[in-house]
């Protein structure tokens, strides 16, 4: 069978040791740019791209992907431990992550998140092996008015985000959407609450609002709380997941990895949303809905699968069309072309030993992750006995010089400050912050889609039921919208809200 | 007294020694490249190719930074503001140093600010349609155009652009009028083409070069025929003298010393007249250029002539 012939050229590719070691070396370095808050994937990757000019292309990416998927493996880890999110696409694991680590569960969330991460991989490699060329059409069919339905189906998910009132996460993703509409307006390019500055022009930076919501908001109202001493001297138990965790979490990681997997196809911030579409929908197939946000391990497995099958989603439009999904893949094209490659749909006709290597590496970095991941728990865990005078300083030194290492702007860390001290302020209020985020991430493609649509159109709002896909994401949005007005599921919400509300922050 | 003349004298001379020094052992240290987009886009590619025969030229690192930001404006007013001593240099992209001053505020640099070492490579924008279009020639195109104004959807990179510019040079040469479509990115123009959400584009090389058989090439802008695309006619050929393009190279704030700017500017021309260079960038779709600092200078002028000329026949603000 042919399948069988390029899986052993890939596997013969791959078993060269000098592949071997650059594909450790690049998992490594991805898992560590996961972790800290600020550098990512897209700066590890160009920031090591002159050293790939010495060996072959197909040794260069298979090291470059290395660090993509790894990141996505590092950025769960400080979301659980300390409620600081390594990369975008992890902000959701910090929901129940966190929540998991407080109750003394670090340790099971840090394993179920490693393993989701490698059973999802392996499904995207198995995508990506499998279904590639049609796959790559379907994401065509895209254009800007399926996406701006679907984002605005991504806003309706919003509302299941909530654990507690819809009304207050409704304002923060308001709040997060004019933030989203700061800088350079994408059509005409006028400039919008500027204020002035340039570095404002692409809009407020992700990070630093992250940085700042998550980071320095959490620091800060710990600091207040005076050091619970309880969670430190809480004896960490079952540093790996027991058994009911697998049977809780076998299903999330699966769907999850699919999701992802599809969503990563698209082109866009596919590991943000594939996170927290899973998350979404493990909370609706779930029996205890309210549960979520206090440590379900659902709510990690489902996110965690869903963001590093997206990786794999996005290497799609690579291979087969040449077109980069996000800017890390991105860079990866770059180095395509610098490597002398030609993206594009003949890049697996004429480069089978790139495409197939790749691929087999994939398989193979994911099991080194999760074999580097599993002994690392111990030691993260261990982190978090540091005494709190000590941790959140540096978690504080962390952030700042992450958020100013990003672009060398004082305006961006004076920004993440800012959010930090609103973060809190929204805490005390009992305001929720992924809405926020996730509405930041959203917004400025959904307005920058609609618009586009409409010029598209020549100015017919038709547009949008007119396109099949475009028209059936409305349908779902426009069912989401209202099924809490349906007696049922409206009395279950108001049961949550109620409990949610009961409990301190 | 004839101490001090003797100490005058001595000063005098090792002054004038350590400032011939300075150029003569330029660089002593590495040398900082202010790339003003995202990694993987044009510019570093460039960039990338030039690396290791500039470490070479230079014989010390050359380190590529990012400063990315409102379409480049940020690295620019940045440059324009460096330090003149060679250390600091950037890419830039032709004709976005001419529109950003004119047409942005608070943009705080102006194209006049900087030396440009040298002109590295141009991506001339051509004419594309999706594969269903009902058009398979340039003329045809034309018509179809003429024959439904406003109607046809052009889709281009952002506003103030080579592309915007390529699309308003059409428009004024052929008397038709398209809808211009903007996005942000290349690669968005490209989705949007293959997946036939927008009838037509005006883009850059390496993208007619890597979907060539995904979409339909009309025309392209080069003065020659390109060798990447040997049987796509020329706007030229085809009665449109037009040539847009995006040129890009590399520049620096222009107080730099003239003896340390001739130093750089060998650097890149031995770079770019390097056989294996031209093959590389040709192969990615890019028209590679040995351009000097004067000849540099002397499009950039040309370019700036045409394209307040544009900006004028539409009235842009």
């Amino acid at each position: 069978m042919d399948l069988w012939n390029h899986i052993l050229l890939g596997v013969q590719v791959c078993l060269d040791p000098l592949n071997l070691l650059f594909c450790f070396i690049g998992v490594v370095m991805g898992t560590l740019v996961g972790v800290l808050p600020g550098l990512g994937p897209t700066a590890a990757i160009a920031i090591l791209l002159p050293n790939t000019f010495h060996v072959s292309p197909v040794t260069a990416i298979i090291m470059l992907a290395g660090i993509y998927y790894g990141a996505m493996y590092g950025g769960s880890t400080t979301s659980i431990l300390v409620n600081i999110p390594g990369e975008a696409s992890s902000v959701i694991t910090c929901l129940d992550g966190y929540q998991m680590a407080r109750k003394g569960r670090a340790g099971a969330a840090l394993g179920i998140a490693a393993f989701g991460s490698f059973i999802a991989g392996t499904i995207a490699v198995l995508g990506l092996m499998l279904v590639a060329p049609p796959l790559a059409k379907f994401a065509l069919a895209f254009g800007p008015p399926e996406y701006f339905s679907l984002m605005l189906l991504g806003i309706a998910i919003l509302i299941y985000l909530a654990a507690g009132s819809i009304l207050k996460a409704l304002i923060m993703a308001v709040f997060g959407l004019l933030i989203g509409t700061i800088g350079m307006d994408s059509i005409s390019a006028t400039q919008r609450l500027t204020c002035g500055l340039l570095e404002l022009c692409d809009g407020v930076g992700l990070i630093p609002a992250i940085m700042g919501l998550f980071g320095v908001a959490e620091v800060i109202a710990n600091v207040e709380q005076e050091i619970k001493r309880e969670f430190v001297t809480t004896r960490v138990r079952n540093l790996l997941p027991t058994l009911q965790d697998w049977k809780d979490s076998i299903w999330p990681m699966i769907r999850g990895g699919f999701l992802g997997f599809f969503i990563g196809i698209l082109p866009g911030p596919a590991p943000v949303i594939s996170a927290f579409t899973s998350y979404a929908i493990e909370k609706k197939l779930s029996k205890h809905p309210e549960k979520f946000g206090t440590g379900m391990i659902e709510g990690v497995a489902g996110p965690e699968a869903a963001n590093n099958a997206a990786t794999g989603g996005a290497f799609i439009p690579l291979f087969t069309l040449g077109i980069p999904s996000n800017s890390v893949i991105a860079v990866l094209l770059g180095a395509f072309m610098i490597h002398g490659i030609q993206p594009g749909p003949m890049l697996i006709a004429n480069h089978p030993d790139l495409f197939w290597g790749t691929i087999i590496s994939m398989y193979i970095g994911n099991a080194m992750l999760l074999v580097l991941n599993l002994p690392l728990i111990g030691i993260w865990v261990q982190v978090l006995k540091v005494p709190y005078p000590i941790l959140f300083p540096l978690i504080l030194l962390f952030c700042l010089v992450g958020v100013f290492s990003l672009n060398y702007s004082k305006v961006e860390v004076s920004l993440m400050i800012g959010f930090g001290v609103f973060g809190y302020l929204a805490r005390k209020f009992q305001f929720e912050m992924a809405p926020l985020v996730l509405a930041l991430v959203i917004g400025p493609m959904m307005e920058s889609k609609l618009r586009l649509s409409l010029v598209i159109s020549h100015g017919s709002p038709l547009i949008f039921v007119e396109k099949p896909i475009s028209a059936l994401f409305l349908l779902i949005s426009l069912a989401l919208l209202i099924s809490p007005m349906i007696s049922k599921i409206g009395k279950r919400r108001q049961k949550l809200q109620k409990i949610v509300e009961g409990e301190e922050v | 007294m004839n101490r001090w003349k003797v100490v005058g004298l001595t000063a005098a001379i090792s002054f004038l020694l350590i400032v011939s020094a300075g150029a003569q052992n330029f660089p002593t240290g590495p040398i900082a490249y202010m790339n003003p987009f995202n990694p993987g886009g044009e510019v570093d590619i460039a960039a990338r190719a030039m690396q290791p025969y500039l470490e070479k030229a230079f014989a010390q690192p050359f380190v590529i930074n990012y400063l990315p930001g409102a379409g480049g404006a940020l690295c620019w007013s940045k440059l324009a503001a460096a330090k003149p001593d060679g250390y600091t240099i950037g890419g830039f992209s032709i004709p976005h140093i001419i529109l950003q001053p004119i047409f942005m505020k608070d943009v705080a640099y102006k194209s006049d600010d900087f030396v440009i070492f040298s002109i590295v490579e141009y991506t001339p924008i051509g004419l594309a349609v999706k594969k269903d279009s009902p058009v398979n020639t340039f003329k045809e195109f034309v018509e179809y155009t003429k024959a439904n104004p406003g109607k046809i959807n052009c889709g281009g990179v952002g506003k103030f652009t080579g592309h915007h510019f390529a699309t308003l040079q059409y428009m004024k040469l052929s008397g038709a009028k398209v809808n211009y479509v903007t996005f942000q990115g290349t690669s968005e123009v490209q989705t949007a083409l293959l997946g036939g959400h927008i009838d037509a584009a005006f883009t850059n090389s390496t993208l007619l070069v890597t979907s060539r058989d995904q979409i339909k090439v009309l025309a392209v802008g080069s003065p020659q025929r390109m060798s990447q695309l040997k049987d796509i006619p020329t706007f030229e050929e085809l009665g449109f003298k037009m040539y847009p393009r995006i040129a890009r190279g590399a520049m620096g704030p222009k107080a730099i010393p003239k003896d340390i700017q001739k130093v750089i500017e060998k650097a890149f021309l031995d770079t770019t007249s390097q056989p294996d260079f031209k093959v590389k960038m040709e192969k990615a779709g890019f028209v590679p250029q040995v351009m000097g600092i004067a000849e540099s200078h002397k499009f950039l002028e040309a370019e700036a002539v045409t394209i307040k000329q544009l900006a004028k026949d539409f009235d842009l603000k």
